[in-house]
């Protein structure tokens, strides 16, 4: 029972092997003939941003989900469209990014629950912390097993998530973004416990998108984008940049560069380009200085940033997804208390106004998440296009329905929402046609600065093409846009400057023309910075 | 348009339509049980409330009380707030209308007695419902343990001051208020003699109107509406979520709070202990089965009335406590039926659309 790692197939077959993997969940198709091949006795790297399909890929080789189409091999059997009881009987065993584990129970609770020993018909508390300790001794993995969960820290929790699932007999281990929630000391603990495992014959797959930790710890890794495979990588024969590249780029086509950039070596403090600024006198429409904000963990999600934007202008802020880039525009948008520094728009002060405020002083704001904040799901198309604006869309107290409907029946038409129905519920709409109704709510109205976080995700091709020409309309009409995106070449196509967000801070502040794809790795991954800030 | 009005429609009618005829089913089973004929009981049932004035009277009277916790209740919940509390708000509504009867001067004219102590009931209501909106905002303490909690302090505090303080001797009542006072329906209609149902009725409609208005005409119905589907989608509106939600508890507590007149104003002319008698809670269920719409609450309202008085007139064949079985019937069939007719109607359209 307290198991193992040993039994697993001679190294160099396959363990995992999927292939055309299609799901989709309604319109959203979350894999499109992606594949993954992990052999036996590796450490697998799967990365790619948030909604790449990492997770719906790694629930149907859990079981949770049942593919569309394509085939799940494991250990040589097809086993297409298994269970999770089927899956955890094979030896699979998924470390979720979120615990799930008792906090009022002990280590050895959580570890043995569902399979308990028993002696006479009572649970054999010692012989549940020995095995406890036992297995704890095998695998490196140290626990007090007669410690509660509630007092563990968040590393010892892991530790515990990963002895639960090697107590089941689990031989192909699967984490879920496992370092999201550790210190630098804890991660590289979990690195001498996977590397430990993998040398026992264990198999494992990490979800992640911090390439510094791919390089550090994976044999192999697979890229996915948008629901695909775009790349399957020897981690020796490749550098962060083109695992970047393969991200976020287009062009997957990795050429192959100097391994001058890769992490770990000294960050060169490269000073070359200073932002040189558009020839351009106007007064900016925003202006943010210093800007500080702490997150729920007392981390410093942004930290010390300062910029501005004029009229006409767009910025672009590209980076790898969690580097401070939603908490940088929650914070301007008045959604996220700041912890230091001061924002102003159109020269006036507005870091200590409320997110009503901030709209009346000219503010608008695309937001990268419509599902829980751009849209009321149930209220009407003509309802939501008046989201944020509804004071103005009253008199005495009361709403005036036939603005509203007036409203509605304009933007449907100026912004070609479909189907041009004002009653219906904004959630039985297609993802782009509700995206559309956020921006046309958000251009419709008088605003000077637009925060565009993410505008064109999980949008069809037709509207990201509407979506952007509106971008440069709003530009061309003297607005100064903040674009924020995951997707490279949007950022790259839209932008008059491009800034890299990394680990809270802007890397740099380059103009569009000297920001390619490659120099925007670099900052991206953190292989360099500028600023001193 | 008028396709998706008709789908509206049936979406709102179809659930408790459902619920009401498993409830039936059950109530049968249970009568059989008793070696009666369901037919017979139901009958009676039926004579006894909407069958003579007096019944109906006394139907209209409950569901006046119970409109307005029913939509107080509602209230609550269009802002995503579950109102535990009608139960002491409605207490206290009554108290504090009692207190001020008393208080003006007994020649008061009622076109000036009836208004303040109309306002001094849904300021007691209001006050107990401010209680959990203001230490939800502030200390995030949840309204649904904060509520009940409140119902003991306050219903036992209330308690208190008649047993100690303002009793009549011998009783566990105020003293009767000579200003203030609601005609009954029997003075206007002979036959409703020695019913309870008096002009609060009248209130009660109008609140439920108002209520409608506030909340699908307003801007502060927009936005407490948008709060209670989604408060991170409210937020990004640029609305105050926590102002919203202490002003639908204070709400949610005055229209509760206001049902108190029905029988300080209208019935007794006294504040009586214990005189709300699970109308509060009674008024978790109306709101539940009226789909949180005022329409719908005053017709769940009338019907829980019915099942209530209509226990009374069934006592001799069987016990009159089958009837709050079957109120929990209705309840527990709604809350399950609400969303499965609804897919079962949209699987039902979907052939047809395509």
């Amino acid at each position: 029972m307290s198991t193992s790692v040993a039994a697993a197939p001679e190294p160099g077959a396959h363990a995992i092997r999927m292939q055309g993997i299609d799901k989709a969940f309604g319109a959203v198709r979350a894999n499109r003939a992606a594949s993954l091949d992990v052999l036996a006795g590796e450490i697998h790297a799967l990365v790619g941003e948030n909604g790449a399909g990492k997770s719906t890929l790694m629930k149907i080789l859990g079981g949770l989900q049942k593919p569309d189409a394509g085939s799940l091999e494991v250990n040589g059997n097809d086993v297409t469209g298994w269970s999770t009881s089927d899956a955890i009987a094979a030896g699979i065993g998924v470390v979720h990014q979120h615990f799930m584990l008792v906090s009022t129970l002990t280590v050895a609770e959580n570890i043995v629950l569902g399979q308990e020993p028993v002696s006479g018909g009572r649970f054999d508390r010692s012989r549940a912390i020995s095995d406890v300790e036992k297995l704890s001794e095998e695998t490196g993995l140290v626990v007090a097993a007669d410690r509660k969960i509630a007092d563990l820290s968040v590393g010892e929790a892991q530790r515990v998530e990963i002895l639960k699932t090697l107590f089941r007999g689990a031989r192909i281990l699967v984490l879920d973004e496992p370092t999201a929630v550790l210190s630098p000391p804890e991660v590289r603990e979990l690195w001498t416990v996977l590397r430990k495992l993998r040398d026992a014959g264990g198999t494992i797959v990490l979800i992640t998108h911090r390439l510094d930790e791919v390089i550090d710890i994976s044999d192999t890794i697979t890229v996915m984008r948008a629901g695909e495979t775009v790349a399957r990588l020897r981690t020796a024969d490749t550098t962060p940049a083109q695992i970047a590249r393969a991200m976020v780029g287009r062009d997957v086509a990795l050429s192959s560069r100097a391994g001058a950039s890769a992490l770990g070596a000294e960050l060169p403090e490269a000073g070359s380009a200073q932002p040189s600024p558009p020839s351009s006198d106007l007064p900016s429409a925003l202006n943010v200085t210093d800007l500080v904000v702490v997150g729920a963990r007392g981390t410093c999600e942004v930290d010390g940033v300062t910029f501005s934007i004029r009229p006409g202008e767009i910025l672009g802020i590209a980076g790898v997804e969690g580097n401070g880039q939603t908490e940088l525009v929650e914070a301007l948008a008045g959604l996220r208390p700041i912890a230091s520094g001061s924002i102003r728009i159109g020269g006036v002060e507005v870091t200590y106004r409320d997110v009503a405020r901030r709209r009346d002083a000219g503010l608008s704001h695309i937001p990268e998440d419509r599902h829980r904040r751009g849209l009321i799901l149930d209220y009407s198309i003509a309802d939501n296009l008046v989201l944020g604006l509804q004071s103005s869309f009253a008199s005495r107290g009361m709403l005036d329905g036939t603005r509203i409907t007036d409203n509605a029946g304009t933007r449907i038409e100026e912004f070609d929402i479909r189907p041009p129905s004002s009653e219906l519920p904004a959630r039985s709409l297609s993802g782009g046609n509700q995206q559309k109704v956020v921006i046309a709510r958000e251009m419709g109205r008088e605003f000077s600065v637009l925060l565009a976080s993410q505008p064109t995700r999980g949008v069809d091709v037709g509207a990201i093409e509407f979506i952007h020409s509106r971008l440069r309309e709003a530009r061309g009409a003297g607005k100064a846009v903040l674009l924020v995106s995951a997707e490279l070449n949007e950022v790259l196509a839209l932008s008059d400057r491009v800034a890299v967000m990394y680990r809270g801070k802007f890397a740099t502040v380059l103009p569009v023309a000297e920001a390619t794809e490659d120099v925007l790795g670099e900052y991206m991954i953190g292989a360099r910075k500028d600023s001193a800030a | 348009m008028t396709t998706g009005l008709r789908e509206k429609l049936e979406e709102a009618l179809f659930p408790p339509v459902v619920a009401l005829l498993i409830a039936l089913v059950c109530g049968d089973l249970l009568i059989l049980s008793y070696g009666q004929s369901p037919a017979m009981v139901y009958r009676l049932l039926l004579e006894g409330t909407w069958g003579n004035a007096y019944g109906f009277g006394q139907v209209l009277y409950k569901a006046t009380t119970l409109t307005f916790t029913g939509l107080a209740v509602s209230m609550g919940i269009r802002a995503g707030l579950f109102n535990v509390g009608a139960e002491s708000q409605l207490a206290a509504g009554g108290f504090l209308a009692a207190m001020a009867g008393l208080a003006v001067s007994p020649g008061m004219p009622g076109i000036l007695a009836i208004p303040i102590c109309m306002v001094a009931a849904a300021v007691g209501g209001g006050i107990v419902g401010a209680i959990p909106g203001f230490l939800k905002v502030k200390f995030g303490a949840h309204e649904v343990i904060v509520t009940i909690m409140l119902n003991f302090v306050v219903l036992a505090l209330l308690n208190w001051a008649i047993a100690t303080h303002l009793n009549v001797p011998e009783t566990l009542h105020t003293t009767e208020i000579s200003s203030g006072r609601l005609p009954r329906v029997e003075s206007f209609i002979g036959a409703f003699h020695g019913s309870a149902a008096n002009l609060t009725l009248i209130v009660a409609l109008l609140v439920a109107v108002a209520v409608w208005f506030y909340l699908f005409r307003s801007r502060q119905g927009y936005e407490l509406r948008a709060v209670g589907l989604q408060p991170d989608a409210a937020e990004y509106g640029g609305i105050r979520v926590g102002k919203i939600w202490f002003r639908a508890m204070v709400l949610s507590g005055a229209i509760a709070g206001l049902g108190g007149i029905n029988y300080v104003l209208g019935y007794k002319y006294y504040y009586e202990e214990g005189f709300a008698g699970g109308s509060g809670f009674l008024g978790i269920a109306v709101a539940l089965v009226g789909r949180n719409h005022p329409l719908g609450v005053v017709l769940a309202a009338l019907f829980f009335a019915t099942l209530s008085q209509g226990g009374l007139a069934i006592h001799a064949f069987v016990p009159k406590q089958m009837v709050e079985v079957l109120q929990g019937v209705v309840i527990l069939a709604v809350a399950m039926s609400v969303p499965e007719v609804r897919r079962a109607l949209r699987q039902a359209r979907r052939p047809a659309a395509a």
